[in-house]
């Protein structure tokens, strides 16, 4: 083939503009978010928000994710919880999000910007999950659906998780561990047994309780509480 | 010898060189890519069975969903498709460059790295070591080997052309050379800005999109549309209808499709123009979409007599009028009122099913089909099991692409779009009762895998009893002299 050069080019040249135009130009459009203060200013140049007179004390949102919950997120990856969850919410109008009650604002991208791994999500067979941690009344229940979904939403398809727990004898003066679940009726284990989360649990139920939509940015602002 | 009389026998018996020059890499390509396909198809099942029974096998955590849907996905892209897509495209472009090939054992060192690779992957998902990243699930240290294999098959694929006899570029060639060229690139780039120097934020989401999208539209699909455009004028005997056309959709494909991936991320928390453009970039694939769609199909058009004798025509059709349906339908699901309803439910599963099983997994089939015969030197043993083959994969892919598109697009309009209740306010339906009501159609898909993998056994079956009676006979089968020259428009 006396045009193989010719022909690489092309193939080159074609994804080329692909990769400069999305990567390229997304890594330059959104490569340097910031953490943003409550306390911001618009500067009147750039039209770009800006943080005024930085404070010591002050929250920066989002918040830098503690070492807890980012060995909770590594389960989450392990076991795949993305394929049925998103954690990105839509536009008001688009879909019903809001409707939902899977969040107060939309997703904006400064809001993952301190991720390690984005895991935006292309599935709902389960609810989306960027807000889920202000819809969690408790850690026991959390544990209770994580161990086995049916006892806190009968019929759901999501597979029980209790290889992350530990079911053990009750100690001999009756008394439960510090940590062990309470379970609804029914949905306990037998007579005499406690089952209690083990560290990879605790991990996860951190994670899932620390995704929250519960800051404004410039770009995303909660709405006024009435 | 060049007298015009024995000419199609100089260029059966050259033909039958190439064939004989690559036989054994090839023949390993091709075997690898089944047991892959039935290892895919057990994941498959496992996985929508507890998709509608969550505690089925719910105690051992190497089998919890998640790791099986992504064992599932990466045996079939990875294990079949890239055996496949190897084993097809790279004896497409050797046959075309009239020649035998240059270092037959590069192409099986490539080809037995690549399989390893893609165990020790689908090993590290199932034991949790998994990435969670769209399509690049498998844990970061199978991905050196990954990578390094596909730069071996495409730099052999490279070589084969450059010492090839000199002659015109067929566009069967440009479709096979772009999947080998495209596929390292793509690969490494998702690597990099997603697992080795992670990019900030969305520009992750944004990098997984365009991996996705051109994984399937610039390696999956070139490949698929390469053994097309090779395969339906060698069986039917007829040109290709327009062979300007044909390079001006491999063109358009090679430009638009890199863009597509962005539409996917529609109200999602990137900037809108990246959006608007990968949709403005789907609708446009218009063009390449209806170009293979003239080319393939008007081909073969009026012949159907012959689609009907030829087991591996049959399903190369079946594949190409797929691609046109199922490039449509991603056409329309590009569109912002669509995707509203349509994404994040069952019809984008569907949407991939489509592309991935009904096009290119047909055409490979057809492609298979049309190969052995001529590796081997040996008939395939049962015309039974083929036509078995051939309908438990119409019947199964077509159940299962009615379930995924009618039960997502209820799932979806359920789910995003309000009732009025009896006074008249707009009500959203309980998400429990929007998981209950896919239900039957999760059934339905289960059925359709049943039915699909009953299909890949026979074809199993056929391939190893055909591969048994070659060895059996291996003196005529492995010296060329003995050997009895298939004719390429015979009936296969």
């Amino acid at each position: 083939m006396k045009s193989l050069p010719i022909v690489f080019c092309g193939l080159f040249a074609t994804l080329a503009l692909s990769w400069a135009g999305i990567l390229w130009q997304g890594q330059k459009q959104l490569g340097g978010l910031q953490p943003m203060s409550e306390l911001y200013a618009i500067d009147p140049i750039s039209n770009a928000a800006r943080i005024e007179s930085p404070q010591k004390d002050e929250p920066r949102h989002p918040e830098e994710p503690v070492g807890l919950a980012q060995q909770g997120k590594a389960q989450y990856i392990s076991l795949g919880c993305v394929y049925c969850h998103t954690q990105q919410v839509r536009s008001q109008g688009r879909g019903a999000d809001f409707e939902r009650g899977w969040g107060n604002r939309q997703s904006v991208p400064r809001d993952y910007i301190r991720q390690e791994r984005v895991l935006l999500g292309s599935s709902r067979t389960g609810p989306d999950l960027a807000d889920f941690g202000q819809r969690i009344d408790s850690v026991n229940q959390l544990h209770a659906h994580l161990y086995n979904p049916q006892s806190e939403a009968p019929g759901s398809t999501m597979p029980p998780y209790a290889f992350l727990y530990q079911k053990r004898k009750i100690a001999l003066n009756g008394e439960k561990s510090a940590g062990a679940i309470e379970f609804r009726d029914g949905f306990g284990p037998a007579e005499g047994y406690e089952i209690v989360p083990t560290r990879r649990a605790v991990a996860l139920a951190a994670y899932l309780q620390s995704l929250k939509l519960d800051y404004s940015l410039p770009e995303a602002r909660l709405p006024e509480k009435p | 010898m060049n007298s015009p009389s024995t000419e199609p026998l100089t260029a059966q018996s050259r033909l039958n060189e190439i064939d004989r020059s690559m036989q054994w890499p090839t023949i390993l390509l091709l075997l690898s890519a089944v047991v892959w396909l039935l290892t895919a198809t057990a994941f498959a099942l496992l996985a929508s069975v507890k998709s509608t029974q969550p505690g089925f096998l719910a105690g051992c955590e190497w089998l919890t969903y998640g790791r099986v849907w992504a064992a599932y996905l990466n045996s079939m892209i990875y294990g079949w498709g890239g055996n496949a897509l190897f084993g097809v495209g790279l004896w497409i472009l050797a046959r075309l460059c009239r020649r035998p090939v240059p270092l037959p054992g590069m192409l099986l060192i490539g080809a037995m790295f690549w399989n390893l690779a893609v165990t020790i992957g689908v090993g590290g998902i199932i034991i949790g070591d998994m990435t969670s990243i769209e399509w690049l699930e498998m844990p970061a240290y199978a991905v050196p080997l990954l990578a390094f294999s596909s730069i071996i098959l495409g730099v052999w694929g490279i070589l084969v052309v450059r010492y090839g006899r000199p002659g015109p570029v067929y566009v069967s060639q440009l479709y096979v050379l772009g999947a080998l060229f495209w596929f390292p690139w793509i690969y490494l780039t998702a690597q990099i800005f997603l697992v080795y120097e992670p990019a900030r934020g969305v520009v992750q989401a944004m990098a997984n999109m365009w991996y996705v999208h051109n994984l399937l539209g610039l390696w999956l699909i070139p490949a698929g549309l390469g053994a097309a455009y090779y395969l339906i004028p060698k069986i039917s005997g007829r040109p290709i209808h327009s062979y300007y056309l044909a390079s001006l959709g491999f063109w358009s494909l090679a430009l638009l499709t890199g863009w597509g991936g962005m539409r996917h991320l529609a109200g999602g928390p990137v900037p809108a123009w990246f959006v608007t453009l990968g949709i403005v970039a789907s609708v446009a694939m218009a063009l390449p979409i209806a170009i293979a769609a003239v080319n393939h199909n008007v081909t073969v058009f009026g012949r159907w007599d012959q689609v009907a004798a030829s087991p591996a025509l049959r399903f190369v059709v079946f594949g190409t009028i797929s691609y046109t349906l199922a490039s449509l339908i991603a056409i329309a699901m590009a569109l912002r009122s669509v995707s509203e309803v349509a994404q994040f439910t069952l019809m984008v599963q569907g949407q991939t099913h489509h592309m991935i099983y009904a096009f290119f997994t047909m055409t490979m089939f057809g492609a298979i089909y049309f190969m052995m015969p001529r590796l081997l030197n040996q008939p395939w043993p049962s015309a039974k099991l083929v036509q078995t083959h051939f309908w438990c994969s119409t019947v199964g892919i077509i159940i299962m692409l009615v379930a995924l598109y009618a039960g997502g697009w209820i799932q979806g309009w359920q789910m995003n779009m309000p009732t009025l209740d009896n006074y008249g306010n707009p009500v959203h339906l309980n998400f429990l009762s929007i998981v209950q009501n896919t239900m039957p159609w999760l059934h339905a898909r289960t059925v359709s895998i049943l039915i699909l993998g009953l299909g890949h056994l026979a074809l199993a079956a056929n391939l190893l009893w055909m591969v048994a009676l070659a060895i059996l006979s291996c003196k005529k089968a492995l010296c060329p002299s003995n050997s009895k020259l298939v004719p390429e428009t015979a009936v296969s």
